[in-house]
This record gives structure tokens, C-alpha cells and sequence, in this order.
């Protein structure tokens, strides 16, 4: 007699051999016991990785855009986009220090545990502006994004017409080693400036702990909670996401770019300025990259090396998505994300010991492997 | 008859010169190794080198430790009111320097990485020609670098290391530790937290991945099991990591009551905000409060980690608030110098410091073999700690450890710690063999 159980596997595996099962579905097939064993554990803890995958995802995708877009439009592979980042990050510093730059008073009634006088120290634009100002001071990572802003798109566009312009018809290994110079020469800039330490970055009172997502979709209380800033990146990430497709696919400057994407020469023809567009397509990569690093620092208190810890992860994710192609970045971005933080589950890391310090380079590997132009790729790009 | 050549005064001469000639080698044997050994001073100055991360995940603790070295020098020197060297019994010191020479220093940065550490040692050993190395933040450094330095005869005084690696089986002739480790923490810190959260809890460690790490994670997970406490997971963090997310998440739900954080420097300051961030602290599971432990602490990962450390229990091998006349003494003269309390990473650096030139001068030679001899079963007293055995087996030293809680109301931006407890010395104390390892030959290879 043979078990149900087993049976069931024989017509599986039949089904898994038949001929003409498309891909996909055999795809589905063997992802399938994989599933099983995530809810096998409990849907509670599927559900917090998945959220934090989605979260690690929208940063890494975030990250990777601007990158890409530079890569697409101008076909220039952009080693100090991780500084852009990094300076980012800074503007936010930048941005706390002016609003807490303090009056000094002594106190000669209270003395130091080694005899001197107490300072006392006070913000000025608290003194100035009451609570309005104390609310500045309160949330201000994410007002920060009104200097990251403007100081972004004139590094921006400064790094296009001061540097990078003169390298577009040179070969990538060139512009690769212009670009990483580039980008030492801005870490130890920021560096001088603010020492080697990272600086942390508070989270505004009203949005530090954690959300009880669990009890929103009717899940006993506490079961399911996750940081209010996460969720707030997680948010911003998707905002900018769209909001750069938006800008791309429904203005006529956007049209513009991407017809000069895919045919550089015919469309300066029809008396277009096309590098004048890229320029300002370089400043908002710019941008993209410093409003990700600026909401960033509460998460990750910023130093001047920050810029290179991102740099290679973001361009894992560029070419597992396809170099040049947005959506790609976008699907390559929360596909990594999702499987770090599977992979960093106990049960997985009990099975395979290491597993989460590697998956990002694994998925690499393979993705290269079977698709050598990435997830979503185009022909031609990065082939000459 | 003939008259004799030899004269009285001709005698005399002859026996003088005899005289010195054959007792010559004993008047000088005090110093007749001074060719022998690696980097002997010469002049009027002799050379220590401070080997800190002044860059890295530990940077923060390498440029306080190079403080603490800074003052200690002064002090050695006789400049400043001369710190703990007024409390230091016994004490050989004089205050001139050692051995009638000044101390002067070369500074190294071990970037918190392995390699970089025994580039920058190995550096001022054959460059610089220092006679001692100290200095480090992190247990994988002290051991590369203990070990270098047995292999160029060189004594190296030991920083901010807390694995039971650095005094146990990679021990070394030439290394010695004045911090505690973290066998000592385990022991010290079990009876409290058994008093604070009971005796039937789940513990769910993440650990930093390296050598420190790992011993620490046993020795508590050790001690909080003879407690009767239950280990969930033990998981792994490379070290730099900056987002812990991804292993925190998995801490929700794995039925765990409290989470051990064994992370020093950079790595707590970002795991612990980040495990509070996640509301583990609001959580209530197993019809209990959940609770951060944090084994390993210090004042500048306090100062770092915010509000998140409020509550929060660890050990610390030192603190400022101590109400001794020696860590009085050394606090104002830090404060003064600096304007800011010392932290534990820069009091290890003082006293190691003034611990070396101490044993010089009562060996009466820089020469290691002699030094070390000193140093080997010093008891001392007077240097924050209380009575203090260098101990002669493993070259650990034996002392109080302090168990310290997160302040819950500051009162500045310096009081961030309470010390809630002492566990005495007869505690701490352990087997010298029960970590294993060999401390290799007296006698110093050639440079």
C-alpha cells in the first residue's frame, strides 16, 4: 500500500518532468517547499521579514537609482555615487549643527566632578523662535531635505560640467577610475570637516519605537510591531521611486531624456540641447542619492566612509537588475533586500551557516550566471 | 744584600689595578645585557609606542585610550600633579622620568582591523625603535599584536581587550592585560541579573563575530544557564555591521523574554537604539518585561547610545564616579587636561602605562626578561581598582569588576552610568589553566 503522502510526491515530481511546463511554473514548484518552511515557522515571523526585507529593499532600491539613471542616460559608470550619498548624510549634520548651534552660560552653582563651573547650553534658534524652533530642532533630519535639495543639484551639476562631461566619450575602465578618485577626494574633504567618528542623528519624539502593524490587520497587540522611521523610510523610498518614474514618463522633459536614452544623435538632429538635460538629469540622480542618505542617518549614524560601504552594494544591485534600466534597479533593490533578511532568519542560517553575510554576492553570482545583462537588461549596454 | 724594586706604592697599584680589572664585570653585570635585546634606549629618552584605533568601528575609545597614555606620560615624566602616581603603592616611580630618562611616545592607528594593528606595531617596533607597545580596543588586535611582539621580544602592555583568548590560549610571555575579561563579566554580572529579572528567562544572544565575541557569548551564556535561564538562539553579526535589522526581527518571535547584545564600541551603539527603535523594550512575553542585556559596557557607548541605555545592565572594568582617592585623583587630573570624566578605555591605557615604567625602574633595566619578572605577580594598590595581582601565571590581572546600569535620570551629560554592585576579586578569580595556552620564553628573540 502507498501513503497518500507519497503519492502526492510522485505526481508532483511527474508534473515537475512533464515536458512543455513552462518555466515559471517549474519555478514555482521549487520555490515552493522554501515557502513552506517560512510558514512553517510562524506567519509573525514571516511577516516581520518580509516587512523588513520590503524596508532594506526600498533603501537599496532608492540607493540604486540614481546610479542607474546616471548609467542610462549618460552611459557613465558613476564611482562616486556613493560619495553623493555620503554627502547626503552630511547635509543632515550640516543642517543639525547650524539649528543647534548654542549660547554658553557658566554655572558657578553647580561644579564638574573635577572642580570647575557647569556649562550650560542652550540652542539659539529655540531662544529665537520658541517652540517652532524646538520643533526644527526636533525633526531635523527629515526639514533637512530643504537644504540636501539645492546643495545636491549644484554638486551635481557642478561634478557634470566641472568633470564627468570630459570623460563621456572615454572608455568605462577610465571613467571608473576618475570617478573613484573623485570620490576619495570628497570623503577626506568631509572627513577634515567632521573627523572620522559617526555622528548620530536623532529620530523626531513622535516617531521613535515601533508601529503595531499586527494589530492594524487584526493580530493580537505586539505581535507584529515595526519602527516608525522604518516604515517613514520605507514610505519616502517609495515616494521618490515613483515620483522620479513620474518625472521621466509624464513630463515633456522627461519624454525628451528618454528619447535621448535610446537615440542620443537623432534627437540633438531635431535641434534639441540633449547634454543640457542630461546635466539636470545628473543633478537629480544627485539629489535622489543625497534625500536617501540625508532620511538615512537615524538609522545609521553617518561617517565619511559611508559613501564606499554603500558603493558596492548599490552596484550589486545594479547589475543583478540590469545596468541602465530603472525598473531593474527598483526589482533588483527589493529582491536583495527580501532575501537578506530570509536569509538572516535563524532557520535559514541553521541550515546554512553564513548564509545571510553572502546572499547579496550568491544572487549575484547566479543572476550573471543565467541572465548575463541582469533581471531586466537591455542589449547592447555594457557589451562594446 | 740588594735592595728590593718593589716599592709599598707599587703594591698598591698593582692590587687596585687587579682589583678592577677582575671585579669590572661585576660592577657593569647590572647593564651588561644593554646590546643584547631589541630597541635598548639609548640617549636620555626612551620610546613607548601607543598603538590605537584612531579610525574604525572603535575609534571613539582608541582616541580616549590615547588620552589616558597622553596624561600618563606627564605624569611619568613628573609634569601635572601626577595623577594616581600620588595614590600608586607600592610605587618605584620617582617621578623624573624612568631610570633618570623622559618618556616620549609615537602614536599608531590600528584602523579597529587586525592587519593594520600589526603593520602600525610592527612599524614603530622597527622604525621608530620603541621598548614597549600598547594600546587596543579590540581582542583580535591584542592578540596579532601580543604576538608579534613575542616574536621581536618587545613587551606589549595590553588595551581595552576583554576576550578570554588574550590571557588564555593565546597568551604570550611579552603580553599582559590589566582589563578584565569576559569570564569575570559572566561571573559578575549572573547574581544581578538574577535579582533584577528572576531566575526563569529566555535569552536570544546576537554576538559580534570574532574572537571577543565569541568568549563573551560563552561565558555569559554559561553563566546566566547555572542561573537556570534558557538560550534561545546564539546568532552571529559581522563586526561594522550597521543595520541590525535583519537579526533583530527574527528576536520578535522567536519566544525569547531577553535579548543579550554582546557588541562593544560602534557595533552596541548601533544595535542597542536600533533594538530599542524595534519596541522590544515595551514588549511583554512570557508574561514578562522584555530586557536588553548588555555584558560588556562603557561610558562612551553610554554617552552614544542615548536614551536607549536607560535601564540597561552590564559590567565595566572601571568607572569615574568611583569614590576612591585614586580614581578622585585621576579623574580631576583627566578632567582638568581634557574637559571631559575619563572612561574605563582610558584609565586601562594610564594604568598600563604607569605599570610598565613602574616595573622598569624596580627591575633597574629596560631589559624585558627583568621587566616582565617584575611585573609578574606585582600586587599593587591605588589605581582605581582596589588591590590589584598581576597575576604571574597568565599575566591577568585580578581585581574587583563593577556592575553598572544604564542612569535613568542624568544629571549631566556625563552621568550615564550608575555603579549598581562590586563582585570582589575571590569571585573573579579563576584557575589559571582553565582557558589553556602556553606564555612562551623569557628570553627575547634579536631585532
Amino acid at each position: 500500500m502507498v501513503s497518500s503522502d507519497h503519492t502526492s510526491r510522485i505526481s508532483a515530481d511527474k508534473r515537475l518532468t512533464r515536458p512543455g511546463l513552462p518555466d515559471r511554473v517549474k519555478l514555482l514548484y521549487s520555490i515552493g517547499p522554501l515557502l513552506i518552511l517560512f510558514l512553517g515557522n510562524t506567519m509573525e515571523a514571516f511577516l516581520a521579514q518580509l516587512l523588513n526585507g520590503l524596508d532594506k529593499g526600498g533603501a537599496y532600491a532608492l540607493i540604486a537609482l540614481g546610479l542607474t539613471l546616471v548609467f542610462g542616460t549618460l552611459g557613465v559608470v558613476n564611482f562616486a555615487h556613493g560619495a553623493l550619498f555620503m554627502l547626503g548624510c552630511f547635509c543632515a549634520v550640516t543642517f543639525r549643527y547650524l539649528i543647534t548651534i548654542e549660547t554658553v552660560t557658566v554655572d558657578p552653582t553647580k561644579l564638574s566632578p573635577w572642580g570647575k563651573p557647569v556649562e550650560v547650553r542652550t540652542p539659539l534658534v529655540q531662544d529665537w523662535l520658541g517652540d517652532f524652533g524646538a520643533f526644527l530642532v526636533d525633526y531635523s533630519v527629515p526639514v533637512s531635505i530643504l537644504l540636501a535639495i539645492p546643495v545636491m543639484l549644484a554638486i551635481g551639476v557642478a561634478m557634470e560640467r566641472g568633470l564627468i562631461k570630459h570623460f563621456y566619450r572615454r572608455t568605462h575602465a577610465e571613467q571608473i577610475l576618475v570617478t573613484f578618485g573623485l570620490a576619495i577626494v570628497l570623503q577626506e574633504i568631509v572627513k577634515s570637516f567632521f573627523g572620522a567618528n559617526p555622528i548620530p542623528q536623532p529620530i523626531p519624539g513622535s516617531l521613535r519605537g515601533a508601529a503595531d502593524i499586527g494589530s492594524w490587520i487584526g493580530m493580537a497587540p505586539n505581535t507584529l510591531t515595526y519602527p516608525w522611521w522604518r516604515l517613514v523610510y520605507l514610505l519616502f523610498s517609495l515616494a521618490v521611486i515613483g515620483g522620479v518614474f513620474a518625472f521621466l514618463h509624464f513630463t515633456t522633459f522627461g519624454m525628451v531624456v528618454r528619447a535621448g536614452m535610446a537615440d542620443r544623435e537623432t534627437v540633438g538632429l531635431l535641434g534639441i540641447d540633449i547634454d543640457r538635460r542630461f546635466t539636470i538629469v545628473f543633478g537629480l540622480a544627485a539629489i535622489v542619492a543625497g534625500v536617501a542618505g540625508a532620511m538615512y542617518t537615524p538609522l545609521l549614524p553617518p561617517h565619511y566612509h559611508i559613501g564606499m560601504d554603500f558603493l558596492v552594494l548599490s552596484f550589486v544591485v545594479v547589475v543583478v537588475g540590469g545596468m541602465g534600466s530603472l525598473p531593474g534597479a527598483v526589482l533588483a533593490g527589493f529582491l536583495l533586500g527580501i532575501l537578506q533578511s530570509f536569509a538572516s532568519m535563524t532557520e535559514v542560517k541553521s541550515l546554512i551557516p553564513g548564509i545571510d553575510q553572502v546572499i547579496i554576492y550568491l544572487i549575484a553570482v547566479v543572476v550573471l550566471l543565467t541572465r548575463p545583462r541582469g533581471l531586466m537588461g537591455r542589449r547592447g549596454v555594457m557589451e562594446n | 744584600m740588594s735592595k728590593s724594586t718593589i716599592s709599598r706604592r707599587g703594591v698598591l697599584k698593582g692590587a687596585a689595578g687587579v682589583a678592577a680589572f677582575t671585579g669590572a664585570p661585576y660592577i657593569f653585570s647590572r647593564t651588561a645585557w644593554a646590546e643584547k635585546y631589541c630597541n635598548a634606549p639609548t640617549g636620555n629618552t626612551a620610546l613607548f609606542g601607543f598603538n590605537v584605533p584612531q579610525t574604525g568601528s572603535y575609534a571613539e575609545e582608541g582616541l580616549d585610550q590615547l588620552k589616558g597614555y597622553q596624561l600618563a606620560v606627564k605624569h611619568i615624566n613628573g609634569e601635572g600633579d601626577g595623577g594616581m602616581l600620588n595614590t600608586m603603592k607600592p610605587r618605584a616611580l620617582k617621578g623624573n622620568g624612568i631610570l633618570g630618562k623622559k618618556v616620549e611616545y609615537v602614536t599608531g592607528d590600528t584602523q579597529t582591523n587586525t592587519d593594520a594593528a600589526r603593520e602600525s606595531a610592527r612599524r614603530m617596533i622597527e622604525r621608530d625603535k620603541v621598548i614597549m607597545v600598547s594600546g587596543c580596543v579590540t581582542s583580535g588586535v591584542a592578540i596579532a599584536t601580543q604576538s608579534l611582539c613575542q616574536e621581536k621580544g618587545i613587551i606589549y602592555m595590553a588595551g581595552l581587550t576583554h576576550s578570554n583568548d588574550t590571557t588564555g590560549k593565546d597568551k604570550r610571555r611579552y603580553g599582559f592585560r590589566h582589563f578584565f575579561n569576559a569570564y569575570q563579566s559572566g561571573v559578575a554580572i549572573a547574581p544581578f541579573l538574577a535579582k533584577e529579572y528572576g531566575t526563569d528567562r529566555r535569552a536570544y544572544h546576537l554576538t559580534a563575530d570574532y574572537t571577543w565575541g565569541w568568549t563573551q557569548e560563552e561565558s555569559i551564556k554559561n553563566a546566566t544557564e547555572a542561573l537556570g535561564w534558557e538560550t534561545v538562539a546564539t546568532v552571529r553579526t559581522p563586526l561594522g555591521l550597521g543595520d541590525y535589522s535583519q537579526y533583530l526581527t527574527p528576536v520578535l518571535n522567536s519566544g525569547a523574554d531577553v535579548l543579550i547584545l554582546n557588541h562593544y564600541g560602534h557595533d552596541m551603539v548601533n544595535s542597542l537604539p536600533q533594538a530599542v527603535q524595534f519596541g522590544l523594550r515595551d514588549r511583554v512575553v512570557n508574561g514578562k518585561n522584555f530586557e536588553i542585556v548588555v555584558p560588556m559596557f562603557s561610558e562612551l557607548m553610554a554617552v552614544g547610545a542615548g536614551e536607549a541605555v536607560k535601564g540597561i545592565i552590564g559590567t565595566s572594568n572601571w568607572h569615574w564616579a568611583l569614590e576612591d582617592e585614586a580614581t578622585k585623583a585621576f579623574t580631576k587630573s583627566y578632567g582638568e587636561e581634557y574637559g571631559a570624566p575619563p572612561s574605563q578605555s582610558s584609565h586601562t591605557g594610564y594604568v598600563q602605562a604607569i605599570l610598565y615604567a613602574d616595573a622598569v625602574e624596580r627591575a633597574g633595566t629596560f631589559y624585558p626578561p627583568e621587566v616582565i619578572k617584575a611585573l609578574e605577580g606585582f600586587e599593587f594598590d591605588g589605581m582605581g581598582n582596589g588591590p590589584t595581582l598581576y597575576r604571574a601565571e597568565d599575566h591577568q590581572c585580578f581585581k574587583e569588576v563593577l556592575v553598572v546600569k544604564g542612569n535613568e535620570n542624568p544629571t549631566s551629560r556625563f552621568d550615564v552610568l550608575n555603579v549598581i554592585g562590586k563582585t570582589s576579586r575571590e569571585e573573579v578569580t579563576y584557575d589559571p589553566n582553565m582557558f589553556g595556552g602556553e606564555l612562551g620564553p623569557y628570553e627575547p628573540n634579536q631585532c
